[in-house]
């Protein structure tokens, strides 16, 4: 008994420990661009400033009179949003139909939907460069809302299929049986029951966009450029200024990191989907 | 109205044929019970009137219109799931006044009826409690209630009373019964619990592998088998089946006997040892063995008779009550 309880004392302490070590080690560089972001770019690259230095404002104030922080951020927020309500207009449907009326098929559309991201997105850069200038699409909202959904559609399918799996089938056909069209099935009943399974997909997905790079730095120039794309735009030729750099970083990331964090609880329940009954 | 009328009515499922092409009328008013072991069909059939399932062929009438076609939200029929299939996320209010809401009736209507459904069946003061606050018993008359405030052509009952306690059972299967004899509507119940059957049914409908086997009154099933397989479903404790020579002496291939149509007596037909003997109180079950006969024999006595394990019984058959059938298992 005695050993028992020193090691479930040992283990409260330990656990603890290197969680937070872990912890702290994934978190430094981000506390890091934010430090960095309050010096000035000379101060930024001498190591034996690194905790002690004299904040300054120089960096954020350049970047909103110089690169109009502003239209990229409502950019990002334009584009992530559309494309986040698109996708969900669209996968609710797709996984309602695949998780209450199941054909010989369904498991393999599943597969072909999830094949669809083992494609390097690298192999269809020129097409997709070339296709979009030709159809006039190149740096328009539109474009990056209907890529961003795409890209993303698979894996919320996929989560959304998962938590239509866990309603009993029987209250669907209750409603059926109480005179609910498809649509009412939808809005009265499955919304209501898979609202948590919904809303955490959903955040997930417009993270998913507000992070995305590879497309949206690729497809635009100016209109419908995010923050991913102003980020990339601080490569100057003549060098890194890491001080401007990590102060549109962290403006960049500084919104998705509060909305995670005020909405953690729906975020690991997204992420562990499936896992956890 | 609810006369519901079943045409050469299919259903496979791949290659599966579960429902043989097969015809069934239920008259308006009816309480039709369909009766089978598990795997039967009787929810599959069930379902097919309700409409959840597809027919593969064949034609469902409900009060001379073709339903075949129509979407269960359409056929004007309500249903009871074993499962109770209530919506968690609303109040019993909310749950039982949903299908009306979806008919788009006037909210102070619906207010009327659900406080109506709710005084008949008991729940006024449990109306703005969620389903899992209640207990199985509860649950199962909200199903209910939902069904009543459609006035529906007719309810659908599939196992409903399955996931209760026995005592429990007792109590909601007189509940259902009062509730036919008070709405008069055509109700259709599923069940594999013979006792339910026989004493809720008007009507019963015993199904093997999706075969109709009887369709009849409890008594006329249990009077008149129509087959050895009816005869051995209906009926508790088991009806006793005699096969062999001892059978071509009672004029049958098999010949069967409820145990309620043997007598102890001196002598008699029979003598064995009785095994096991079950003493409910109001009755007694003997398992006779050792009769010369290949099967055991079970017996019912009126009350509590004395008799222990080992003790030799003589048991003599009523002759006007056996049932007999040939090589098919049809009655003769």
């Amino acid at each position: 008994m005695a050993i028992v309880a020193q090691q479930t004392k040992l283990s409260k302490i330990l656990w603890p420990v290197l969680a937070w070590a872990v912890a702290l080690i994934i978190f430094f560089p981000i506390a890091y661009m934010v430090m960095t972001s309050f010096k000035t770019d000379a101060d930024a690259v001498k190591p034996e400033l690194l905790f002690t230095f004299t904040p300054t404002l120089e960096n954020y104030a350049n970047m909103t009179e110089n690169y109009d922080y502003w239209r990229f951020a409502s950019n990002s927020i334009i584009t992530s949003v559309a494309a986040t309500l698109f996708t969900l207009f669209v996968a609710i449907p797709c996984a309602y139909a695949m998780a209450f009326t199941p054909s010989r098929g369904t498991k393999d559309i599943l597969m072909w939907m999830l094949s669809t991201k083992m494609l390097p997105a690298a192999a269809v850069l020129y097409p997709m460069i070339y296709m979009t200038k030709a159809a006039g699409l190149y740096d328009t909202h539109f474009l990056i809302i209907m890529v961003l959904s795409l890209i993303n559609l698979p894996i919320v399918i996929w989560m959304l299929f998962t938590y239509f799996k866990d309603i009993p089938k029987d209250i669907i056909e209750a409603a059926k049986m109480d005179g609910v069209n498809t649509w009412g099935e939808v809005r009265e009943v499955l919304i209501p029951l898979a609202w948590g399974g919904i809303a955490s997909t959903a955040l997930l997905c417009f993270i998913f966009c507000w992070n995305e790079a590879y497309w949206t730095v690729r497809l635009t120039t100016t209109e419908a450029a995010t923050l991913s794309k102003l980020i990339e735009g601080n490569r100057a030729p003549e060098g890194l200024f890491f001080g401007r750099l990590s102060a549109v970083s962290t403006a960049a990331v500084g919104p998705i990191v509060v909305l995670g964090w005020f909405c953690q609880k729906q975020l690991v329940q997204g992420l562990t989907f499936g896992a956890v009954k | 109205m609810g006369r519901i009328v079943l045409e050469n009515v299919q259903k496979t499922f791949g290659e599966a044929e579960v429902i043989p092409p097969l015809d069934l009328t239920i008259e308006d008013g009816e309480f039709a019970v369909f009766v089978g072991p598990s795997g039967c069909g009787k929810s599959t059939l069930l379902r097919l009137i309700a409409g959840l399932e597809e027919v593969t062929s064949g034609a469902i009438k409900i009060d001379g219109a073709d339903v075949t076609q129509v979407p269960p939200s359409k056929r004007g029929l309500a249903m009871v799931f074993q499962s109770y299939a209530l919506y968690p996320h609303m109040t019993v209010r909310k749950n039982i006044g949903f299908p009306l809401r979806m008919a788009k009736m006037e909210q102070a209507e619906i207010d009327a009826k659900v406080e109506q459904a709710a005084s008949v069946l008991n729940l006024k003061d449990y109306l703005d409690r969620k389903p899992g606050q209640l207990s199985g018993g509860q649950r199962q008359r909200v199903a209910i209630g939902r069904a009543i405030v459609r006035e529906p052509e007719a309810f659908l009952f599939d196992e409903p009373l399955s996931n209760l306690d026995a005592a429990l059972r007792v109590g909601m299967r007189m509940e259902i019964s009062e509730l036919h004899n008070k709405l008069n509507t055509t109700m259709i119940y599923v069940t594999h619990d013979q006792v339910e059957a026989m004493t809720m049914a008007n009507k019963i409908v015993v199904l093997q592998a999706g075969v109709i086997e009887q369709v009849g009154s409890p008594l006329e099933l249990y009077r008149t088998p129509r087959n050895r397989f009816v005869a051995g479903f209906i009926g508790s404790p088991k009806m006793n089946f005699i096969d062999g020579d001892a059978a071509e002496k009672l004029g049958g291939h098999s010949v069967g006997i409820r145990p309620e149509h043997i007598d102890v007596v001196e002598g008699g037909l029979w003598q064995g040892r009785v095994g096991v003997a079950e003493h409910l109180g109001s009755d007694t079950f003997f398992h006779v063995h050792d009769t010369g006969l290949a099967e055991t024999i079970t017996v019912r006595a009126i009350g509590d008779v004395s008799l222990r394990h080992g003790d030799t019984i003589g048991l003599s058959p009523r002759m006007d009550e056996l049932h007999r059938f040939d090589a098919k298992g049809l009655r003769i």
